[in-house]
Order: structure tokens, then C-alpha cells, then sequence
């Protein structure tokens, strides 16, 4: 117990000189001076630290120690990039910040063993079609740049689509570990391929359909790409059905093409990403623009607040990472990559001893969740996928997404607290055992 | 299903692999292509935003300066003196490159300059926000008047200290507004750049020292110099007699005299009326190669070693050429037949004349100071050559001072100040009208400044004349340059 939390703490201290390093060299970068409340600033950050690490010191002693320090060195690499780009949208992030730390405490609290969320899987399968459904209603449903993600209540807007993630996660995870079995048994078959009964697969489908229709409905492509493909990885994990992940790229594929033979925008896309260089100055000036920013970059970087982030549209939210990887570089931008991938890496060690299958299939589809939307952003802005609108976890601009990645963070600690203290209790079980 | 997460884990491995591999090659393998690609205007848009130097007369007059403004750009270039110096300052575009001093010195104007740079060990680590201020020899009141007298009449106008070689005033017109050019509304900036590009009367070239013409009677100064050094005459021998018409050998089409009068006379009073068929007949007595040996030591057939860019090398053929060809030897000895000079040339050729026979190099860039007010460089004066001896440069100061006086000239004068001059009326081609010449210097007795005149003819003008059209322009110039000089 103490020794992953020492860790953490360490861990948690060069997040923190990380971070407000950045911050004060990016203010010095672009004020040529330190920025007036630096002081203020370090408070705030390492009180934040401190409270998210008392958190889980409180309540999950024996969770895995790198998770949340890599959390919040990306918020913190964030956040001083969004206070470079715009100060009035730093002070949003840094209350969603406050609030996502709150969350983080409050679902290490409240959810005190992950499996009894199985018992509500209709609930949250229910929640998160609603979710998913809300921007699609009058009134409180709005639309910016074209796509329909956001509910507006009072003055706050939200992106309901990234909690839906969650909620879908959760219910996926329990609707398998209960239907396993039988997804993994043929008994039906077709032609040379063996089929589970299609009604075991029915609400599975349906749910799927139906996300994967509203994501389309609300334009929010890298969103309805996520949620099927950590669908059919979580349903591959738990099956172990080749065949999953071949009919899911199948019809994967089939959705691709009649969405881009149905909708101008995915058209758009799609020429954008093989040839950014038709129509510099139009579709393809943002791509361009990140891509003529880390060029610009290089090894090195410009150096924190010495850049032209502001060339690049909406570079606070898609395009934060072509803004890292301009002014810290190859070198800063590798980072990034880096804390994904060890992110990734615990994340998905957490799955491979959860006490449970609920455990290990939640901790599968919350990393993958992390790991691929990191992956479709970055690759949409390093041309290796088309380019679709979606946040770079803990690091973009964003309150929905900050607070749903905070609170799926505390869900990875408790799964991996429980599979520590399940070890725990087994040894001390044993040892009771064979000891006179 | 652990080895099943341990393959998942494997294939996120392998797309964060391309992530990987894509980050290297955009930020590292192509960053160079990516950086000078013609749609990445980060580089430009950077320098252009950079602090930038000013521009001075030497009287202290700002003729190029970068202001802030608020704007994308963050800072614009003006040129509050408009078209007044838009030859020597050029301009410095977004999109449209850079030409002139902005090209030439944009890296002392940036501060990128490593003198300016690097100052001290501190500037090692510290990126310097220093710029460079760069001062013109050109006198501010100079060039007014220049423009003033030039008025809009296509020609040019150079006038330059005799000693030194500092140019005091550069005058071209047509001419243009550099602020255009380097205006923030880019489309705009590239439709008047075109325009200019495509205007038959190219008004972005200088006629100063840009481009050359068949320098007419003012040409006479150098047959005469070569007369007087090559020993074929004395300002008062030979005596040449008295005619209208002159036919050199090996043809039998004579050469007349300006308005078909007669002259003749020594070296002194032929040149005093410009006199043709005179010239005509030293030249073939003399010969063809001490004319050109004695135009080559002014400049003719060399770069012209001044610090502006782009000037023109003046030209004259080589001796062996008129060999067969003596009636062009006899155009050439006044500035006719494939003799072309930019009025640069032709006022370094007063200009050696007026020094004792030293032409000094000509300059325009008088000093660099950084922002901070430290000297960086300063222009010493330089002899470029020395193309006559004293005495013959005394002698055609004689000369050129009877010229000014009871000749050609005689508009040249002003205020009793003795002046020397030289008239000329040139034919770019047959049955085109003339263009008028001047050059000359001032005191005649002590001289200060050089000037030449260049004022070009075309069917709205009719034929000019170097004393009538070119003098008073040359007049005024010397005028306010021996005024300011002090």
C-alpha cells in the first residue's frame, strides 16, 4: 500500500514541477516576463494534486501509483498551453479542472466496488442513449461548426457524448460478463462459420446501432469511431471470437463507406486527409496549418510561448497537440505519446489482475476508451487517420471530457485498489492458513 | 482473456508505432519541405512581424519604418515619403518578395546581423531584440528638390559629393509607392505589384542607375579627356576648321552639326558649342583606342562598384572594333553610335573631373546603427579609380567652366557661384525625338557636387535639348546641394 502511494507522491511532485514549469516558461516566452501569479498558481496546482492524492490515499490505498500522476501531468502540460492560447478559456479549464478532481474524489468515494455497478447495466444503458440522444432535442440541443454535441443549460454548455461513453462502457462490461459464455458458443451455424444465437447478440447490436446512428446523426464521426472500435475490442477480449472483430471491421468498413457516400463532409474529410495540399488556403489550411506548425517545431521546439499557435483553428481544443508539438517539439510532442502509452500500459496491467471478469473488462474498455481516442485525434492530426473532431484526453480544452476522463480514471483505480486488496486478503487467507 | 488484453495492448502499441513514425517524419524527416513550402507563409509572416530597422536621409528624415498595428501581422512597413525614395529603400513584401536596401541589408535591418546579434557573451543565450538603423547619404531637401525639378517628366537625377563619392540625391521618374507593395491587404499588394510589373514605362527600374542611354554631347567630356591625355590636342591646338558637315572615311554620309551650324576652333571652343563635326574629325586623327582606353578608366565597360544592387554597366565598343568602322568612331566621340551610359556613370565622370582626377567609389548606405544607438559600421569614403591626370582634369574643369559660362550650358549657372558643365542631346534612334543631358559640377574654382541629368524625350515632348530642358534642372539641384552642404 505505502509503496504505491510513495510512488505516487514522487510521481506527483515532478508533475507538478513539470507543469508549472511550462507554465512559467510559456508566460515568459510570450510576455517575456514570469507571469505575475505564479505563486498562486503553484498553490492551486499542488493543493489540487494533494487533494486528488489524499483521495486516494483515503479510499483506494492500494491502487496502481502512475495513473494519476500521468493524468494530471497531461492536464497540467494542458492547461499552461490553453492559459498561452487564451486566458479567459484557462479560467474555465482550471474550474472543470477543480471539478474533475471533485468527481475523481467523489466516484473513489461513492463507488466503492465496480461490479455492483453491473447490477444497474440497464440504467446505464438507458442513461447513455439518453445522453447520446440530448443534443438531438429542441431547445436545450445545440449545434457548433456544424456538429450537434452539445446541451446548453443556463450558461453552461456541455458535451453529453462523453459521458455517454462511460455509461455505455459500463453497460457493455456487465451485459458481457453475464452473457459471455453464450456470446463465445456457437450454436448456430452459417455455412462453415458458427454463430451465437442471434438473440444474445440482438441487445448488443442494438446498442451499438443505435450509438453509432446518433453519432452519425450528430456529426461526431471520431466519437462514433471510438465508441464501435473499443466495442469490438471489449467484445473480442471477452469472447475470444475471432470472428468479432472481423464482422465489427466488416461492417466498420460497410458504415464507413455509405457514410462517406452519403454525407459531403465525410467526403470533405477523407480529401483532406489524402491531400491536404489541393486547397491549402481552404480545407485544408487548418490540417496544414498543425502540420506547418510541428515542422516548424522540429527536434527542439520554438520554446513554451514563442510559437504562432494562433495560426492554427481551434487549436485550444482538436489541435492542442500541434501546439505542444511546436513549441516543446518532437521531443515534447514523443512525450505525450509516451504518457498515453504508459497510460495504456497500466491501464490495461489493472485489467490483467482485476479480481473479476467485470473488473478486467471495464479496466479493457476504459484503457482502450483512453488509449484509441488519443490515437484518433493524434493520428487525425498527424495524417495517419481522417481527421474527425474529438478531444485529446485530460489535455484539450473542455469540460465534459476533462470531468468523464477524471472520473473514468477513479473507476481504473478502484478496479485495480479491489484486485490489490483481493490479493491482499487471498495471502493473508493463505498464510492463515499455513501457519500454525 | 489476459493473453487476449496482452495482444490488445500489442496493437495499440503498433498504431502509437505509426503515431510515432508520423511524428518523425512531419517534425523532423519533412520538416524542411514542409517549411519552405510555397503554402506555409509561417517564415514570411515571421519576418515580416519581426521589428525592423528604420531608413534615414542623413539629415535625419525617416523614409522607411515599421509601426505596430492590430492585425494578425502585428507590425506593417510605411514608407511615409511615398515614391520619394522607393529606388534606393525598395520595399519588402508579404508575398511579393523584397527588392533594394530592404533586400540587401533586411538581415542588418532584422538585427539578425551578427553584429548587431551577438553584442556580448549574454546575447549567446539571450534572443536579442535588437535592429539595425541604417542612414542614407541622400539629403533629404536634396532629393525634394530633385523631384521637384524633375517634376514628372521621365528621367533622373543624380547628384553626388565629389570627394566622397556619397550620393546626396537619386531621383527616377516614373517611380512608385513602395507602401503599396508591402500593404497587409495581400490581394491588393499583388494587383499593384502586377500592374507595376506590366507597365511599358517600368517604373520599378531606376533610370538613374538601372538602365542606360546613348549619353549624347556629354559624352564629349571623355574624347576630350582622351585628347588631352593621349597628346592629340591641347585646349588651344589644334585649330579645327570652320564647317557645317564633316564625312569621316570610308563613307561618304557626313556628320552635321547641331541646328546644321558651322563651328570649328580649338579644343576649348568646340566644346563650348558642343561642336560635332569637330569631335568628329579629333576622333579619327586620335584614333579609336585612346577614346576607349579613357572611357574604360571613368567606368565604361566595368560594374560600377556601388553599394545599391542592380546597377548597370555602362558600355562603349573596343577599339578593334572601329578599325573597319571609322565613321562609327567618329559617332561614338559624341556619345552616338552604341555608346550607352546611365546617368550614375555620367555624374562619375563630372565627379572625376571635379576631384583632380579621383572618381571615389559612389555610395548611398552612409552608416548602421543598432537600436541601441551604438555604431555599427560607417562607410569610409573609397577611390574607385583615377581616370585622368590632375592637370587634364584641371584643364577640362576649364573648359567645362566656358561651357557653363558663354556655351551650351549657359542655364547652368546661378547665384555667381562658377560652375562647369556639359550639355548634351541625344538620339536614341533615327527619327526619334532627342533626350537632354546635362552633367556638370559646382564651385567650378572649389568643387563640392556633381550632378547629372537625364531627361527623356517622346512624341508628346518633341525633341529637347540639354541646355534648354536638362540645365535648369541640374541648376536647381547643385543649388540646394552646395546649400546644404554648407
Amino acid at each position: 500500500m505505502t509503496r504505491q502511494r510513495t510512488t505516487e507522491l514522487g510521481l506527483m511532485v515532478l508533475a507538478v514541477v513539470t507543469t508549472v514549469a511550462t507554465y512559467t516558461l510559456a508566460g515568459l516566452g510570450e510576455q517575456a516576463s514570469i507571469p505575475a501569479n505564479v505563486a498562486p498558481f503553484l498553490l492551486q496546482v499542488v493543493c489540487l494534486m494533494m487533494a486528488a492524492h489524499l483521495a486516494v490515499r483515503r479510499w483506494a490505498p492500494s491502487a496502481d501509483g502512475s495513473l494519476l500522476p500521468l493524468a494530471v501531468l497531461l492536464n497540467g502540460i494542458g492547461y499552461s498551453f490553453i492559459v498561452r492560447l487564451d486566458d479567459q478559456l484557462a479560467e474555465n479549464q482550471a474550474l472543470w479542472t477543480l471539478l474533475g478532481i471533485g468527481a475523481f474524489a467523489i466516484t473513489l468515494a461513492v463507488v466503492r466496488d465496480v461490479s455492483l455497478l453491473g447490477r444497474y447495466r440497464w440504467t446505464f444503458a438507458l442513461v447513455g442513449l439518453l445522453l447520446l440522444l440530448a443534443p438531438l432535442l429542441p431547445v436545450i440541443g445545440t449545434e457548433i461548426k456544424g456538429a450537434r454535441l452539445w446541451v446548453r443549460v443556463g450558461p453552461f454548455t456541455m458535451q453529453p457524448g462523453e459521458f455517454a461513453k462511460l455509461a455505455l462502457a459500463i453497460f457493455v462490461t456487465a451485459y458481457l460478463v453475464e452473457k459471455r459464455e453464450l456470446l463465445a458458443l456457437g450454436t448456430r451455424r452459417w455455412g462453415p462459420v458458427v454463430v451465437p444465437d442471434p438473440k444474445h447478440l440482438g441487445p448488443l447490436l442494438i446498442a451499438w446501432g443505435a450509438s453509432v446512428f446518433v453519432m452519425v446523426a450528430e456529426r461526431d464521426l471520431g466519437s462514433s469511431l471510438l465508441v464501435f472500435a473499443s466495442f469490438v475490442v471489449v467484445l473480442w477480449v471477452a469472447t475470444g471470437r475471432a470472428w468479432y472483430p472481423a464482422v465489427g471491421g466488416g461492417l466498420f468498413l460497410g458504415g464507413a463507406i455509405a457514410s462517406w457516400l452519403m454525407f459531403a463532409h465525410v467526403q470533405t474529410r477523407v480529401r483532406i486527409w489524402l491531400d491536404p495540399w489541393q486547397d491549402p488556403t481552404g480545407e485544408g489550411f487548418q490540417l496544414l496549418q498543425a502540420i506547418f506548425a510541428m515542422a516548424a517545431g522540429g527536434l527542439t521546439g520554438a520554446g513554451p510561448g514563442l510559437g504562432n499557435p494562433e495560426r492554427i483553428p481551434e487549436a485550444q481544443t482538436d489541435f492542442i497537440f500541434a501546439v505542444i508539438a511546436e513549441e516543446l517539439g518532437f521531443a515534447g510532442g514523443l512525450a505525450i505519446l509516451i504518457c498515453f502509452l504508459l497510460f495504456i500500459g497500466a491501464g490495461l496491467r489493472i485489467a490483467t489482475r482485476a479480481r473479476d471478469d467485470f473488473g478486467t473488462l471495464l479496466a479493457t474498455a476504459l484503457t482502450v476508451t483512453i488509449g484509441l481516442q488519443a490515437f484518433i485525434i493524434l493520428g487525425g492530426i498527424l495524417r495517419v487517420l481522417p481527421l474527425t473532431g474529438i478531444t485529446l484526453p485530460f489535455v484539450s480544452y473542455g469540460g465534459s471530457s476533462l470531468l468523464a476522463n477524471y472520473v473514468l480514471l477513479a473507476l481504473l483505480l478502484r478496479i485495480s485498489d479491489e484486485s490489490a486488496t483481493g490479493r491482499a486478503r487471498a495471502i493473508n487467507l493463505h498464510n492463515a492458513q499455513v501457519d500454525p | 482473456m489476459n493473453l487476449r488484453i496482452r495482444r490488445v495492448t500489442a496493437v495499440l502499441l503498433g498504431l502509437y508505432g505509426l503515431l510515432f513514425i508520423q511524428l518523425n517524419v512531419v517534425q523532423l524527416v519533412k520538416a524542411d519541405t514542409y517549411n519552405a513550402h510555397p503554402a506555409n507563409t509561417r517564415e514570411i509572416v515571421r519576418q515580416f512581424g519581426e521589428p525592423r530597422g528604420t531608413i534615414r536621409t542623413a539629415d535625419g528624415v525617416v523614409v522607411a519604418q515599421t509601426v505596430d498595428v492590430d492585425n494578425n501581422f502585428e507590425r506593417l512597413r510605411e514608407y511615409p515619403h511615398a515614391d520619394l525614395y522607393a529606388h534606393v529603400t525598395g520595399y519588402i513584401s508579404l508575398n511579393q518578395g523584397a527588392a533594394g536596401l530592404e533586400r540587401q541589408l533586411a538581415d542588418v535591418l532584422t538585427g539578425d546581423d551578427a553584429e548587431i546579434e551577438l553584442q556580448g557573451l549574454s546575447d549567446l543565450f539571450v534572443e536579442s531584440d535588437r535592429t539595425g538603423n541604417v542612414t542614407l547619404t541622400i539629403d533629404h531637401d536634396v532629393q525634394r528638390v530633385a523631384r521637384a525639378a524633375l517634376g514628372e517628366r521621365e528621367g533622373a537625377v543624380v547628384a553626388i559629393d565629389v570627394h566622397t563619392g556619397a550620393i546626396l540625391a537619386m531621383y527616377s521618374w516614373p517611380t512608385f509607392d513602395p507602401g503599396l507593395i508591402s500593404s497587409h491587404n495581400l490581394a491588393q499588394a499583388a494587383a499593384d505589384k502586377a500592374t507595376l510589373d506590366a507597365d511599358p514605362e517600368n517604373p520599378l527600374r531606376s533610370r538613374a542607375f538601372q538602365e542606360r542611354y546613348p549619353p549624347g554631347s556629354t559624352f564629349k567630356v571623355v574624347t576630350a579627356a582622351a585628347a588631352l591625355e593621349s597628346g592629340a590636342a591641347t585646349p588651344t591646338s589644334p585649330v579645327f576648321d570652320f564647317v557645317a558637315e564633316f564625312t569621316p572615311p570610308q563613307t561618304d554620309r557626313p556628320i552635321g552639326n547641331f541646328g546644321g551650324s558651322t563651328c570649328g576652333g580649338d579644343l576649348t571652343e568646340m566644346l563650348r558649342v558642343s561642336c560635332n563635326t569637330g569631335f568628329a574629325e579629333l576622333a579619327i586623327d586620335m584614333g579609336a583606342s585612346p577614346l576607349i582606353e579613357t572611357a574604360e578608366r571613368f567606368g565604361f565597360n566595368n560594374d560600377i562598384a556601388f553599394d545599391l544592387d542592380g546597377a548597370v554597366e555602362s558600355t562603349i565598343p573596343n577599339a578593334g572594333f572601329y578599325d573597319d568602322n571609322q565613321p562609327l568612331l567618329a559617332q561614338s566621340a559624341i556619345g552616338q553610335f552604341e555608346v550607352a551610359a546611365s546617368p550614375l556613370q555620367m555624374v562619375l565622370v563630372a565627379a572625376a573631373i571635379a576631384n583632380d582626377g579621383v572618381q571615389m567609389r559612389p555610395y548611398v548606405v552612409a552608416s548602421v546603427d543598432d537600436s541601441d544607438g551604438k555604431r555599427i559600421s560607417t562607410t569610409e569614403p573609397e577611390v574607385g579609380a583615377t581616370p585622368i591626370e590632375f592637370s587634364t582634369a584641371r584643364e577640362l574643369t576649364t573648359m567645362m567652366e566656358v561651357v557653363a559660362t558663354t556655351g551650351t550650358a549657359r542655364n547652368l549657372g546661378f547665384d555667381g557661384v562658377p560652375v562647369a558643365g556639359k550639355t548634351g542631346t541625344a538620339e536614341r534612334g533615327p527619327g526619334e525625338p532627342t533626350d537632354a543631358w546635362l552633367i556638370g559640377f559646382a564651385p567650378a574654382n572649389a568643387p563640392r557636387v556633381a550632378v547629372a541629368v537625364l531627361l527623356q524625350a517622346d512624341v508628346s515632348t518633341g525633341d529637347l535639348t540639354g541646355g534648354q530642358d536638362a540645365a535648369p534642372i541640374a541648376r536647381e539641384v547643385l543649388k540646394i546641394a552646395l546649400e546644404q552642404l554648407g
